[in-house]
């Protein structure tokens, strides 16, 4: 009996058999791959101009954000920690330790660290310019998994493929913005996730991760606000509705008391927690989890209903006096702080525009216009208010939550540009709730008809069952049509999507702002390296310990990129200062040099756009030096530099706004030049008339130096004239 | 007279049916509430002193209280796990629950221990 010979005589139909995988393994399979092509996705799709230009740092907050991480990679977290910068705000200096969010520096350093530990001797601009798609990927598989928890691995896909491409997130995210929404979107969206997934589970250890994650966005970002008011106004809705369990009080405090204490070794944030008016209401629902839970216990342990009741009015008065008398002293008292203008403008979008210019004068905080929701959401905007009504359809802890999130964060990107990112999370997961259901639906449709038939042939049927059958015969075909008909319709619209998110990132979205491009005349492109240029001029041709007064738009990318101390940056953290500049900018060049002198002055750089027809220049953004500097100082009255309500610079000007030191420096020596073909010398093309003063002289500065396409000009101060 | 001494003993019979309940909870949940009740009578004890003395330096005294009143929360999670009553929490060991609030308890006291100043 000799044994059978298995490997040589195994037909090859067995053996592929042998690979081919369970239905389960499958999925998995499939899950995995799609998973792992959108992390690639999302990370490529942002790098446009990385591709386009160079690997460089955009806009001009990153470049104080770069600035920091060079420090903490040079000296040490230490150092870093306790740094006082004393080379910005002149002469105030600034403590740049207790003001500033860490996070988005110490999770650069870090991969720098490990990248250097493995050998990868990459220089910190690179690791700095792709820290933003890579968050960028990381975000799309907790959105995976956030819609996995509150839907099914199928809605978690779809918000996945959804938010890797999203223009709103893309916005804040490509590479280049090394700014603190790349990582803070990541972190709101992981604290999200971890939170719903306590509530869920009822575990300590998820709510101590969402602590955890709720200190790294603390660390990040100052949106963290809108996290530690949106979960007490969920457990309140919850509360409220009657769907507390409790499963709700140990994750709520779990989070709450170790969240706040993680937040508060952040400097910058410090004491908020109990004394700002802004977090409040996470402390005030605490107390009321409290005695909610409380009274509930009691309930319990009580059979007797009336005496319960006895109980009931007692504790809830006191409680409700005891709250009301503590916050009433607290806010009379001036303790706890009311909202600062920056999230009241929030609440009241009009507060800003009269109190607060300088809030108001940022570009990203003005209203959304429609436009730039369906710009920055496309299908979404109508798939969010279908996600909604799927989930009231099955309303579950979870899904009450991303209601909510997606409601709240709709209002806010409705009153702010900005805040379109914080909505972009919220709307890709109630939109992929949307699709996902739907799709699935229609794909039952398509299955169940050949299941039907399937089952009215092989088995013998009663006559109920044939009934039904020839029911199901009846309006199947229509069914079967429709639902293949709805299911390319989807198909379509989803590849409308993904090609409208690719144009909106190559066109809108990946400009690095410090570098400009044009088309020329025979439609070959144009750089306009300007900006640059100017800055290693300066970083070149000036004593290291120059002053350089500017508006504060360009203070970061001046003491990043040129090294120099500046009057003013970005932070914008004192008023006065700025309007100072703003005055000493608005006044003539007499009055202004004093202020210069006053201020150490030792150059003057304006941002001019009249020869290439750039319209971000600072004739542009003059008004708003004028209204912050007469905001300080009364003696600058809007209406001396406007004519009739008319901002005009040509003949018909008014002579304050001729003779002002902004207008001198900017088009001094313009009115020789010839800048558009047929028009006269003086024409200024940024804002289409001919320049009213063209013979202008400087008496106590002199032009430093010009870029070759006169966006940036500097000029140098006048050491005072000797007396004899 | 007569609704005054309904109150009262209304009062009385709250406060006996409560102690009975109460008498009959077990033993390790009765520990868990002993230590709750030491924990929110030392942050008291910290609230007063810091009102007679003053609160500088603010860092101290908050961490002094959050990790009375955090240590306090989290023994009523534990509580809220391990109690056979609560129907959501009936296969979570009352291991893991433990585990989890030593672990919680470690990062709160490390949390206080660099806020202390």
């Amino acid at each position: 009996m000799a044994t059978m010979p298995i490997l040589p005589n195994m037909p090859v139909l067995d053996l592929v058999k042998s690979f081919k995988l369970k239905t389960k393994q499958q999925e998995l399979l499939i899950r995995v791959s799609i998973l792992c092509l959108v992390y690639v996705l999302a990370f490529i799709t942002r790098l446009f101009s990385v591709l386009r230009y160079e690997s460089m740092i955009h806009e001009f907050d990153p470049y104080f954000n770069y600035r920091t991480t060079l420090y903490l990679t040079q000296n040490g977290f230490y150092d870093f920690w306790n740094w006082f910068d004393y080379e910005s705000w002149y002469p105030l200096g600034r403590i740049v330790g207790g003001t500033l969010y860490p996070g988005l520096m110490v999770t650069a350093a870090l991969i720098y660290r490990i990248l250097h530990f493995l050998r990868f001797a990459v220089h910190i601009r690179e690791v700095c310019v792709l820290t933003a798609p890579f968050f960028a990927s990381n975000t799309t598989l907790v959105a995976y998994f956030f819609g996995k928890e509150i839907w099914d691995t199928g809605a978690g896909l779809v918000a996945a493929i959804l938010i890797a491409i999203c223009p709103g997130y893309i916005s804040r995210s490509v590479a280049g913005s090394y700014d603190n929404e790349g990582v803070a979107i990541f972190a709101l969206l992981f604290t999200f996730y971890l939170f719903v997934k306590a509530v869920n589970t009822g575990s300590l250890a998820w709510s101590l991760a969402s602590a955890f994650g709720y200190f790294y966005m603390v660390s990040a970002w100052g949106g963290y606000v809108f996290i530690i008011n949106l979960i007490p106004l969920y457990v309140l809705v919850l509360l409220i509705t009657g769907r507390y369990s409790m499963r709700l009080y140990v994750a709520y405090n779990c989070m709450y008391v170790l969240g706040m204490l993680l937040a508060m070794q952040i400097r910058f944030v410090g004491f908020q927690h109990v004394q700002s008016g802004e977090h409040m209401a996470a402390m005030g629902v605490f107390f009321l989890l409290q005695v909610f839970y409380f009274l509930d216990w009691v309930k319990h342990m009580l059979s007797d209903t009336k005496l319960f009741q006895a109980f009931l009015r007692i504790t809830v008065t006191c409680a409700v006096a005891v709250g009301a008398i503590a916050l009433g002293l607290g806010m009379l008292s001036g303790y706890i702080s009311p909202w600062t203008g920056r999230f009241y403008s929030l609440l009241d979008p009009t507060y800003a525009k009269d109190h607060i210019p300088i809030i108001a004068s940022v570009s990203e905080h003005q209203p959304t216009a429609w436009s730039s929701f369906m710009f920055d959401f496309h299908i979404l905007l109508f798939l969010f208010p279908a996600g909604l009504y799927f989930c009231f359809k099955r309303l579950s802890d979870a899904t009450i939550f991303i209601v909510m999130y997606g409601l709240t964060s709709m209002y806010f990107a409705g009153v702010m540009v900005r805040l379109i990112l914080v909505a972009t999370p919220a709307v890709c997961l109630v939109s992929a709730i949307a699709v996902s259901a739907t799709v699935k639906n229609l794909t039952v449709l398509l299955r169940s008809k050949n299941k039907g038939v399937q089952t009215g042939s092989t088995k013998g049927s009663s006559s109920s069952k044939a009934s039904s059958k020839a029911l199901l015969d009846q309006s199947q075909p229509f069914q079967k049509n429709g639902a293949i008909a709805l299911l390319f319709g989807a198909f379509y619209l989803l590849s409308k999507y993904a090609t409208h998110c690719t144009w909106v990132t190559s066109e809108a979205y990946s400009s690095p702002s410090i570098v400009l491009a044009a088309r020329g005349a025979h439609g070959s492109r144009v750089i306009f390296d300007d900006y640059r240029e100017a800055y290693f001029w300066l970083r070149q041709n000036t004593p290291p310990d120059a002053k350089v007064m500017s508006w504060w738009d360009y203070g970061y990318q001046i003491t990043a990129m040129g090294n120099r101390t500046v009057i003013v940056d970005n932070n914008t953290w004192n008023n006065t200062h700025i309007a100072t500049v703003g005055r000493a900018m608005s006044s003539y060049e007499d009055e202004a040099i004093e202020i210069m002198r006053s201020l150490d002055v030792d150059y003057v750089l304006v941002v001019f756009g009249g020869v290439t027809g750039y319209s971000s220049d600072d004739i542009n953004k003059f008004l708003w030096m004028v209204r912050i500097g007469g905001g300080v100082f009364p003696v600058i009255k809007e209406p001396d530099y406007l004519v009739n309500g008319e901002y005009r610079v040509d003949k018909g000007a008014a002579p304050k706004m001729l003779n002002c030191l902004m207008y001198k420096l900017c088009y001094y020596r313009f009115g020789e030049m010839l800048t558009e073909y047929g028009k006269p010398p003086g024409y200024d093309r940024a804002r289409g008339v001919e320049i009213g003063n063209k013979d202008i002289k400087l008496e106590h500065l002199e032009e430093a130096f010009t870029t070759s396409n006169w966006i940036v000009r500097i000029y140098k101060v006048k050491p005072p004239n000797n007396r004899w | 007279m007569a609704r005054e001494k309904s109150s009262k003993d209304n009062a009385q019979a709250l406060f006996h049916s409560l102690r009975s309940a109460y008498a009959a909870t077990p033993v390790n949940l009765k520990i868990i509430d002993l230590y709750v009740g030491f924990a929110v009578f030392t942050a008291l004890i910290q609230v007063v002193y810091m009102a007679s003395v003053g609160s500088f330096p603010f860092n101290s005294f908050l961490s002094g209280v959050l990790s009375c009143v955090g240590t306090a929360v989290l023994a009523v999670c534990l509580r809220i796990q391990v109690n056979k009553e609560n129907k959501e929490f009936k296969d979570l060991p009352p291991e893991r629950a433990f585990a989890d609030f030593v672990l919680c308890n470690l990062v709160l006291h490390l949390v206080i221990m660099n806020f202390l100043g």
